[in-house]
């Protein structure tokens, strides 16, 4: 290498900086490389603050997701005031209906005296933190006992007067989940399918090569209708929910097998894996103790790389109807009702669930992006 | 390079065929066969089928015989021109399907040309001009709309269009050229409609091909032959437009074979959302009510389609790129 040659000239910090990259762990050195990423470190944030939401949807909601109420349908966004007088005192304008006598369309007013104040860590419906725990403290809420006509909708509710702040949590869980689980599957299929492709070679390759160049030019949605509206209308939420992630990844998994051939193609012949065959590992042993681990930063890159399809799918699937239906909630189910030009065109809010799906997705492709510049910390 | 294309070939027959099991599968996967759903639909609508006659029904399809004897079946009046009878229409599915299939593909291909025709341009200015406020307004562009699904982009286009300008931005025809017979007039309504839908459909390909040709690019251009190229006095446009971007140019034509699949794939859900008569609509319905051979046939016809275009943009690729010509002989 270089360094005797640089020795002489390079300062003293530098060496001991150098020292420090010659004993780092690979997995230190990509977290070196990932941190100098400034965007894919705010992504990593942004995904790591979506999964929180996952795990705490109850808590973040404050009312009963599919609580409807015929009087409150399609109410406006309440925005929270955070100063009243210049003191802090979150609350929120209570909203007057009425039906306008011409349209007959329920209309709603805020009315700037009435101040329904917003409590944090409020009492609402009862739920189990984390399947677990039973809690009915929510991070807000407005305080029923005290305040007896007093509401709080912050992203207004849907036709149905249900609550859509609430009901977007719960669909972020689901839409969020759905495409972890894909991903997953995908990658079982991707591994063992690109795994035997790249080690054995020969027909298997070629046969496998061949398989993924058909399944990448079938148009996929097409085919993802057909099948998914064949699920039995009678199959409860939970069985349309796995069923959903099996079909996006049946088709989703071949970019992850291309991927890990090519590192199985390129580790094949280097020193420590033949040294490892010719010692008498066992092919499980080579495979999984030698090779695995030399690539898992490519696999785990490759992964985060491919949920941003998957959620898409998901979101378009049941968009059409096709994918999760109602009870279930989903980003797609939610914006299911925002099919209708002339309803987005009078109750926009309803076209909210769409931030979320484009704030993923954006989050994952950076976020896999940074890991895959960090995923080779030797090269460049 | 005619070794390649036969290759090629070989490979399409075969994606062929085994998209044709799985729109195969997808006829198959309801329950219940299809004679009995037409007997019951024929009798909700008050009519009798008599049993000489489901009998004669369930020959033609095969019924009740193995499943590869029914797959054959099909196949061999598919290939009679017989693509099945429509229950919900009450007619021939090749009647249903009509001009909506060509619709369908003057969206897809329109999609893909706008892709190119902005892709190339926006790409070899971001290389050339590295680091420029347009490199970066591209770049970001780029991200918005590899990020945002089309069906999600068309409805915001669609929601701004009706408050903005309270204008319809969907469909294809005017209202009064809807069912005209195909005239001068029609086909100028069509190419006036056209922009958006393409434009919603080839935002993602586009930005993903700005991506390549920029990298690429960028490669070629620090490459010794460029230095040379200039060094002769070459005009800076000659230089690049001459070497560069033609060796920047290959991979942009191989990554047809994967944008065609998805701008088919994105037109169906895009048509649902603006109301464009392509066979996206038709698709969904024939699904819900589970009209199987219409849906299972336009699921074959759109494979074959695509798979079509990527066979031809394999050709125009061997043509363009005089390497994979050698490679292969």
């Amino acid at each position: 290498m270089a360094l005797a040659a640089d020795a002489g000239r390079v300062p003293s910090v530098s060496t001991t900086d150098q020292q420090r990259i010659f004993v780092a762990s690979q997995w230190q050195l990509m977290w070196w490389r990932f941190r100098k990423h400034r965007v894919a470190v705010a992504s990593a944030v942004v995904v790591a603050g979506f999964y929180l939401a996952v795990l705490g949807a109850e808590f973040l909601a404050y009312s009963d997701p599919n609580a409807s109420e015929a009087q409150r349908s399609l109410m406006p966004p309440q925005p929270i005031h955070w100063f009243d007088d210049g003191r802090f005192r979150p609350h929120v304008y209570g909203l007057k209906g009425a039906r306008d006598p011409k349209t007959f369309k329920r209309v709603y007013q805020a009315d700037p005296r009435q101040k329904i104040p917003v409590r944090f860590f409020a009492q609402g419906f009862e739920y189990r933190f984390l399947g677990l725990i039973p809690m009915s403290r929510h991070l807000i809420g407005v305080d029923p006992a005290r305040d007896a006509a007093g509401t709080i909708f912050l992203l207004g509710t849907d036709v149905q007067g249900r609550d859509l702040w609430s009901r977007l949590m719960y669909g972020t869980r689901i839409s969020l989940t759905i495409g972890l689980l894909g991903v997953t599957a995908s990658l079982v299929l991707g591994v063992v399918l690109g795994g035997l492709s790249g080690f054995y070679g020969g027909v298997t390759d070629t046969v496998i090569q061949r398989i993924i160049e058909i399944l990448r030019s079938i148009p996929t949605i097409p085919l993802w209708m057909g099948l998914a509206a064949a699920l039995p209308r009678d199959w409860s939420i939970v069985q349309v929910y796995f069923a959903i992630t099996v079909i996006i990844s049946l088709l989703g998994w071949t970019e992850l097998a291309r991927v890990i051939r090519g590192r199985f193609l390129a580790l094949r012949e280097e020193d420590f894996v033949v040294s490892a065959r010719l010692v008498g590992c066992s092919q499980m042993r080579t495979i999984f103790v030698h090779m695995v681990p030399s690539f898992m930063s490519h696999i785990i890159a490759a992964t985060t790389l491919a949920l941003p399809a998957m959620i898409i799918s998901e979101t378009a699937l049941s968009f059409l109807g096709l994918g999760l239906r109602p009870p279930a909630i989903s980003w797609g189910v939610l914006l299911q009702q925002a099919q209708n030009v002339q309803t987005v065109a009078i109750s926009p809010w309803l076209m909210i669930p769409a931030v979320p799906v484009i704030i993923a997705v954006m989050a994952f492709n950076f976020l896999g992006d940074g890991l895959r510049d960090a995923a080779d910390p030797y090269g460049r | 390079m005619l070794a390649y294309i036969g290759r090629r070939a070989l490979l399409a027959i075969f994606t062929v065929w085994a998209i044709s099991m799985l729109a195969f599968v997808i006829i198959q996967l309801p329950p219940g066969d299809y004679v009995s759903s037409y007997i019951a639909q024929m009798a909700s609508m008050g009519s009798v089928v008599t049993d000489e006659e489901a009998q004669n029904l369930r020959i033609q399809y095969g019924l009740g015989q193995p499943i590869y004897v029914q797959y054959w079946k099909w196949m061999k009046q598919i290939a009679e021109g017989n693509f099945g009878f429509s229950m919900e229409w009450r007619r021939p599915v090749t009647e249903v399907i009509g001009e909506r299939l060509w619709l369908t593909v003057v969206v897809a291909v329109s999609a893909l040309l706008l892709t190119w025709v902005l892709a190339l341009p926006i790409g070899i200015y971001s290389a050339v001009r590295q680091y420029s406020i347009g490199d970066y307004a591209a770049t970001f562009v780029g991200f918005i709309g590899l990020a945002v699904p089309n069906f999600l982009l068309a409805l915001v286009l669609l929601y701004l269009g009706f408050t903005l300008f309270n204008a319809h931005i969907g469909g294809l025809f005017s209202p009064e050229l809807q069912d005209a017979p195909w005239s001068l007039a029609r086909v100028w309504d069509l190419l006036k409609h056209l922009p958006i839908p393409a434009l919603i459909l080839g935002l993602a390909g586009t930005a993903q091909q700005i991506r390549i040709m920029r990298a690429n690019l960028l490669d070629e251009l620090r490459k010794p032959y460029v230095v040379t190229a200039r060094s002769k006095g070459l005009s800076e446009p000659r230089v690049i437009v001459k070497y560069p971007v033609r060796m920047a140019l290959n991979p942009f034509a191989s990554t047809i074979g994967y944008t065609l699949p998805y701008i088919v794939s994105g037109s169906i859900i895009v048509s649902l959302v603006l109301g464009l008569p392509t066979v996206g609509p038709l698709l969904l319905k024939a699904l819900i009510s589970q009209d199987m051979f219409l849906a299972g046939t336009i699921v074959l016809l759109l494979g074959i389609m695509t798979v079509i275009g990527t066979l031809i943009s394999d050709i125009v690729l061997v043509w363009i790129d005089p390497r994979i010509r050698l490679e292969d002989t």
